[in-house]
């Protein structure tokens, strides 16, 4: 029997979580356990309305205090989960409380990834992933400030442009040719690169950090080609890991993330993963994955309270992704990763269009720009396998749903 | 603050007051009305907070833009009177406003 359930991790995977097993009528003893203090919130805004101010913190939780409190659900914020016995099937909090459970989901998130280089520790440069990150640089963000982002991907361009926005000097250093570049088509990049520009940003591609340089705080971004450009703050916006510690340090099986199966059930079998820190098998796409998004997070921990409950529910959607940067939108679907060819529709000067990503004549993957309609029928005929009409996909004027191919 | 009805997957008729200054989607999630996911936050990007506003309401309120159609039109039974939540923000004027919560959110 199945009295007591612990979910590790306060984020979109543990609350929704938690939502779903009060839901689907689980009564027993159910606690939370999340290394920050606030209760669990949003963190796409971080980088966008909430870092400029326009959304207050009282706008990011999932659900007020009561929520929890009706719903029986105990707290433990602001406490790290420091030791894990699956043999006792017991948890260790920071404080020492030692909690039993009968099921365990792990919904550890991912971290940041360091930037290691001279300097890196200075005060002044700063990670945005919680709140309390971002309390930091907004003290740190005045006009006429210098920022230097470390990273064009969609932190790096996203807290670009809030900085920019808020009236900062703003220049952003990729390593890679061209910004976004594991996770749009070149000219998706070029066409954000322009917008940026557009706006006053400074980027700066094919360029390494070697150092940075200071004197009691940065002052300086030194970059390989010797360069040195002047800052006042800078964020650093390199990627993610997986949270995987408490789970390897436990034994359990872990390769880019927590080895989880379809149902979510990590290789011991209370245990159970969902979110950033898991690495499952995705069915529509026929490879293992670790997919940081809001929409994976939700699903797969949707998926997992089911499977807490032994309702077998394999994990099996197509992900999504956006970014807000200005007034663009970037909408992406699907996994573009092992595509045979890439067809774009529309103008990018239009400032509304996409690219269409096919393995063979299935679709696997839509970029949109400005163009919900695209990416809306796309994550509808991903999940469908369909086959696409080359010629008729790459009129725009035809919608996509319209550009299946018919069948022989 | 205005009072909205929202009627619910299961048919429950929810009438909370809406604080002025936030979107129908916010007031919605904030009051636990069933059936509105809101994936996005409001950033009109996933479709998860639609609704179907009652008839002699529709006209009433501000037009949908461009960006909320192209998301409206692979949602799960779109009709003529369907809107993303977060895309109403909610004043005095929507005193009264009755909205139907669709039977599931998403593409499919």
């Amino acid at each position: 029997m199945i009295s007591t359930i612990v979910v590790v991790g306060g984020g979109q995977a543990g609350a929704q979580a938690i939502d779903t097993l009060r839901r689907e009528g689980f009564t027993g003893r159910l606690l939370l356990i999340g290394d920050e203090p606030e209760l669990p919130y949003q963190r796409p805004p971080l980088s966008k309305k909430y870092l400029s101010g326009e959304l207050t913190a009282d706008r990011l939780p999932f659900r007020h205090r009561a929520f929890y409190e009706e719903h029986r659900v105990e707290l433990r914020l602001g406490l790290q989960a420091v030791a894990l016995d699956p043999g006792a099937r017991r948890v260790e909090l920071a404080d020492g409380e030692v909690l039993s459970y009968d099921r365990l989901l792990l919904a550890l998130g991912s971290s940041v990834r360091r930037l290691i280089c001279p300097g890196a520790d200075l005060p002044g440069v700063h990670y945005l992933r919680t709140v309390a990150d971002v309390m930091l640089i907004r003290a740190a963000i005045k006009p006429g400030r210098r920022a230097v982002i470390i990273g064009g991907g969609y932190i790096g361009l996203e807290t670009a442009a809030t900085c920019r926005y808020m009236g900062c000097e703003v220049t952003v250093l990729e390593l890679a040719d061209r910004v976004m570049n594991r996770v749009v088509a070149p000219c998706v990049s070029q066409f954000f690169e322009q917008e940026h520009r557009a706006q006053g940003i400074h980027i700066s591609c094919n360029t390494r950090v070697t150092r940075l340089e200071g004197a009691g705080c940065v002052e300086h971004v030194v970059c390989a080609d010797g360069s040195k450009v002047a800052a006042d703050l800078v964020i650093v916006g390199v990627g993610a890991i997986a949270t995987t510690a408490l789970a390897s340090a436990a034994g359990l099986a872990c390769d880019n993330g927590i080895i989880v199966d379809e149902y979510c059930r990590t290789s011991d079998e209370a245990i159970f993963a969902a979110g950033d820190c898991c690495n499952h098998p995705s069915l529509r796409f026929g490879r293992r994955v670790r997919i940081e998004s809001v929409d994976n997070a939700f699903e797969q921990a949707k998926s997992a309270a089911f499977n807490l409950l032994d309702r077998k529910i394999a994990h099996d959607r197509v992900p999504w992704f956006w970014s807000d940067q200005y007034d663009c939108k970037l909408l992406i679907a699907g996994l573009s990763e092992d595509y045979d060819r890439q067809v774009l529709r529309g103008d990018p000067a239009t400032r509304s269009f996409s690219v269409c990503y096919l393995k063979g004549s299935e679709l696997i993957a839509v970029e949109a720009v400005n163009h919900s309609k695209d990416y809306m029928a796309g994550r509808k005929l991903i999940a469908e396998r369909a086959q696409m009409n080359l010629a008729k996909l790459a009129n725009p004027d035809l919608a996509i749903k319209d550009a299946v191919a018919e069948l022989a | 603050m205005p009072r909205i009805t929202f009627i619910e997957p299961s048919g429950e008729r929810r009438v909370i007051n809406a604080p002025i200054g936030i979107s129908l989607m916010e007031a919605a999630v904030q009051n636990g009305v069933q059936g509105i996911l809101a994936l996005c936050g409001g950033a009109c990007a996933c479709g998860t907070c639609h609704v179907y506003v009652e008839a002699t309401w529709f006209p009433r309120l501000e037009a949908r833009e461009e960006m909320e159609e192209g998301m409206l039109e692979c949602a799960w039974e779109p009709r003529g009177n369907s809107r993303l939540s977060c895309q109403i923000h909610v004043t005095a004027d929507l005193e009264g406003l009755e909205v139907t919560v669709p039977q599931r959110q998403g593409v499919i």
